[in-house]
C-alpha cells in the first residue's frame, strides 16, 4: 500500500470523534460536586456531634470510602461513573472503588493471590508516588525548617 | 454558605480532571497519581492550606486534598520527631483513608460477586 | 488429491469444501441486538451457570460446539480435526473447552481475526485432502476479556466514544469434503501490517489497515472487484475502523459500496451504548455463523467475502508503549460451487 504513516495519522485523527467536552464537564462538576457537597455535610454533622476537627475530617473520609464500597459492591458506582468520568474519580470515593472493585474481580483467585495482590493494582500507585513526594517534602522541610524560623 | 464553596470548589477539581481525560491521552491512573502528587506540591508550596479552609470538604475530599493530608502529616511528624518523621509521617496521616479502603474491599470481596455490565 | 491454485497470498480451492452447519451463541447483549434472531442459543445471565467468567466463556464455547456438530449431523468421534482459539490468556477458553470434546485440537491466537483464521485452516486441510470433516470455533467473553484486559467490572471508568465492546458470544463451522452448500472457495491469510496506532482504546484503527492490505491483495490475486460481491464484511472495525477502510482502499483506486461490519451489525450503537461498535473473536464469529452464513444457505446472499480483522497487542506491550500491528484474513464464502 502507498499509504504513509503520517497521511493515516492524519486520516485516524479524521475519523475518530472526539469525547464531547461540553456534557462530560458539566457531568463531572455535578456529580463530583454532589459528592464533595456531601463531604461538607458529613463533616459539619461530625463536627456538631462533638468531634475534633482532624477526627471529624478522618470519619468523613471514612463514611465517603464505605459509602462508595457499597455501591462499588452493588455495581452502581460503575453506572455513575460511565456517565460522571473524573466527577467520580476525582474524590475518594474514586480512590475507594479502585481498591474495592478489584478486590471483588479478583476473589476467585484467592484471598491471598487475588484479594490479597490485587487490591491495590489500580490504586497504589496513588500511594506509592503520593507517599514518596510527601517523604520528599518531609526531607526538604526538615532541612529548611530552621531557615523558617521554625 | 461553606456548604456552596464545598460543592463550587469540588466540582472545580473534577472538572479538571475531566479536561485532562478528554484532551490528554492521560489514563485515570497517571491521573489520581497527578493529583496526589500535585496536593503534596501545593500543601508544601502553602497554597492548599487557604483552599481547604474556605472550601471545606470541597478541596480535602478530591485527591487534592488526600496530598494536602500527607504533606501536613509529614510536616507535623518533622516538627515532633525531627528527621524520622519525614518516614511517619504520610502514611500516619493517611492510614484513616487507606485502612478504611482496604477492610471496605475485604468485606466487599467476601459478600459480594463480580457482575456483568451489559 | 487435486493439486490446489495459491496466486499471490490466496489460495483458491478448486473442490470448495461444504459447509455442514453452524451454531452461534452469545450473551445478554447480543440477546438484545439486532440479530439475536439469528443465534441458536442466548443467555440473558451471561454466566452459563458457571462461577467464573473464563469457565463460563469455556462453557458458552461447549455449547456452541455441540450445537453446530447436532445442526451438521456430525459426531465429534467424526472430525478429524478442530481449530479453535479465543481472547483469554494462552488461549484457556479454547483449551478448557477440548478437554471435554475427544477430537485432535490445533489451538489458534490471531485476536479477533481467529475465526477467519481457523475457517481457512479447516477449509485448506481438506481441501488439501489431509481431512474428511473439521471444525473452526472461536469465542470471546466481555467479562473474561475486560478483567484481563482492562480493569474489574465494577472499577468506575469513562469509555472513550472510540472504544468498542468486546462481544460475548461464539460461533462455530462444521466443514466437509462432500456436502451442499454454502462452500469455502479460497483463503487469503493476512500479513501482519502496524501503522503505528498506540491507542488501546481505538483498535478499529489499528486494524483497518490490516483489513485493506488483505483485501487489496485478494483483488489483485483474484482479478475481481469488489462490486462483484453481493457482500464484503470486515471482523470487528467499528464505526472508526470502517470509515478508515473506505478511505484507504478509495485512496489505493478501490471503490467500496457494499461493505459492512460484524462490529455494527452486532448491536444496535444508538440503543446499546457500545460507543464506536462490538469487537471480540465472537463478534465476528457469531455474525458469521447467525447472519452471513444462514443468507448464503438459503440463497439470499450468492457470494460474500469474510474478512476477520485482529488487533495484535497485549497489556504488556501496551503498556511498554509499543504500537498495535494488526492482521485480517480473508475467505471467500459461496452459495454455489
Amino acid at each position: 500500500m502507498k499509504l504513509s504513516k503520517q497521511e493515516y495519522d492524519q486520516m485516524n485523527k479524521q475519523a475518530s470523534p472526539k469525547s464531547k467536552l461540553l456534557p462530560d464537564c458539566l457531568w463531572a462538576f455535578f456529580v463530583g460536586g454532589a459528592i464533595c457537597l456531601l463531604g461538607e455535610v458529613l463533616r459539619t454533622l461530625y463536627g456538631r456531634w462533638g468531634f475534633a476537627l482532624t477526627d471529624a475530617a478522618a470519619l468523613t473520609s471514612a463514611t465517603l470510602v464505605a459509602l462508595s464500597a457499597v455501591l462499588t459492591a452493588l455495581g452502581w458506582y460503575h453506572k455513575l461513573a460511565t456517565k460522571a468520568g473524573a466527577g467520580t474519580l476525582v474524590p475518594i470515593t474514586g480512590f475507594a472503588n479502585a481498591v474495592v472493585s478489584p478486590a471483588i474481580e479478583f476473589r476467585v483467585e484467592g484471598l491471598v493471590t487475588g484479594v490479597g495482590a490485587k487490591m491495590f493494582v489500580i490504586a497504589g500507585p496513588v500511594i506509592v508516588w503520593g507517599m514518596m513526594a510527601s517523604v520528599i517534602w518531609g526531607v526538604i522541610y526538615y532541612f529548611i525548617r530552621p531557615l523558617m524560623g521554625g | 454558605m461553606h456548604f456552596l464553596w464545598a460543592f463550587l470548589v469540588g466540582g472545580a477539581l473534577c472538572v479538571i480532571g475531566q479536561l485532562l481525560i478528554d484532551l490528554t491521552a492521560m489514563t485515570p491512573a497517571r491521573i489520581l497519581v497527578l493529583y496526589v502528587v500535585a496536593g503534596v506540591v501545593l500543601s508544601a508550596l502553602g497554597w492548599y492550606m487557604p483552599l481547604a479552609e474556605f472550601a471545606g470538604a470541597g478541596a480535602t475530599v478530591p485527591l487534592l486534598g488526600f496530598g494536602h493530608l500527607l504533606a501536613q502529616g509529614v510536616v507535623d511528624a518533622v516538627e515532633r520527631h525531627g528527621l524520622l518523621g519525614a518516614l511517619t509521617g504520610g502514611f500516619s496521616a493517611a492510614a484513616g483513608g487507606i485502612a478504611a479502603s482496604l477492610v471496605c474491599g475485604v468485606i466487599a470481596s467476601l459478600l459480594s460477586k463480580s457482575k456483568d455490565q451489559s | 488429491m487435486q493439486m490446489q491454485n495459491k496466486k499471490g497470498d490466496t489460495l483458491f480451492f478448486r473442490t470448495p469444501p461444504s459447509v455442514l452447519g453452524y451454531a452461534a451463541v452469545g450473551g445478554k447483549k447480543e440477546s438484545e441486538g439486532p440479530l439475536a434472531d439469528g443465534f441458536d442459543v442466548l443467555d440473558t445471565d451471561t454466566t452459563f451457570g458457571e462461577k467464573t467468567w473464563e469457565q463460563s466463556e469455556s462453557r458458552m464455547q461447549a455449547i456452541c460446539a455441540e450445537t453446530a456438530l447436532k445442526k451438521s449431523g456430525v459426531t465429534p468421534k467424526e472430525l478429524d480435526c478442530l481449530f479453535a482459539g479465543d481472547l483469554e490468556n494462552q488461549c484457556t477458553a479454547s483449551n478448557y473447552t477440548m478437554r471435554d470434546l475427544p477430537v485432535p485440537f490445533v489451538g489458534l491466537y490471531n485476536a479477533c481475526a481467529t475465526m477467519a483464521e481457523g475457517l481457512g485452516l479447516a477449509a485448506a486441510f481438506i481441501a488439501g485432502g489431509l481431512a474428511q470433516r473439521t471444525m473452526a470455533l472461536a469465542s470471546s467473553h466481555f467479562c473474561a476479556a475486560e478483567r484481563q484486559y482492562r480493569f474489574p467490572l465494577e472499577y468506575g471508568g469513562k469509555r472513550t466514544p472510540t472504544s468498542q465492546w468486546t462481544a460475548t458470544a461464539s460461533g462455530g463451522v462444521v466443514l466437509g469434503s462432500v456436502g451442499g452448500p454454502p462452500y469455502v472457495k479460497a483463503v487469503t491469510f493476512g500479513r501482519v501490517i502496524d501503522y503505528g496506532i498506540k491507542d488501546i482504546n481505538n483498535m478499529g484503527a489499528a486494524m483497518a489497515p490490516a483489513a485493506a492490505h488483505t483485501l487489496l491483495t485478494f483483488l489483485k490475486d483474484s482479478g475481481r472487484q469488489p462490486e462483484e460481491f453481493d457482500r464484503i464484511f470486515t471482523g470487528d472495525l467499528g464505526a472508526v475502523g470502517s470509515t478508515l477502510l473506505e478511505e484507504i482502499c478509495e485512496k489505493e483506486g478501490v471503490k467500496l459500496t457494499n461493505h459492512s461490519d460484524c462490529g455494527l451489525l452486532l448491536y444496535d450503537r444508538e440503543q446499546q451504548q457500545v460507543d464506536a461498535g462490538g469487537s471480540g473473536v465472537g463478534c465476528s464469529a457469531s455474525v458469521l455463523c447467525s447472519h452471513i452464513l444462514p443468507q448464503l444457505k438459503s440463497g439470499k446472499l450468492r457470494e460474500v467475502l469474510f474478512i476477520a480483522t485482529g488487533a495484535l497487542m497485549s497489556p504488556t506491550t501496551f503498556m511498554q508503549k509499543e504500537s498495535i500491528p494488526g492482521i485480517a484474513h480473508l475467505v471467500l464464502l459461496g452459495s454455489g460451487k
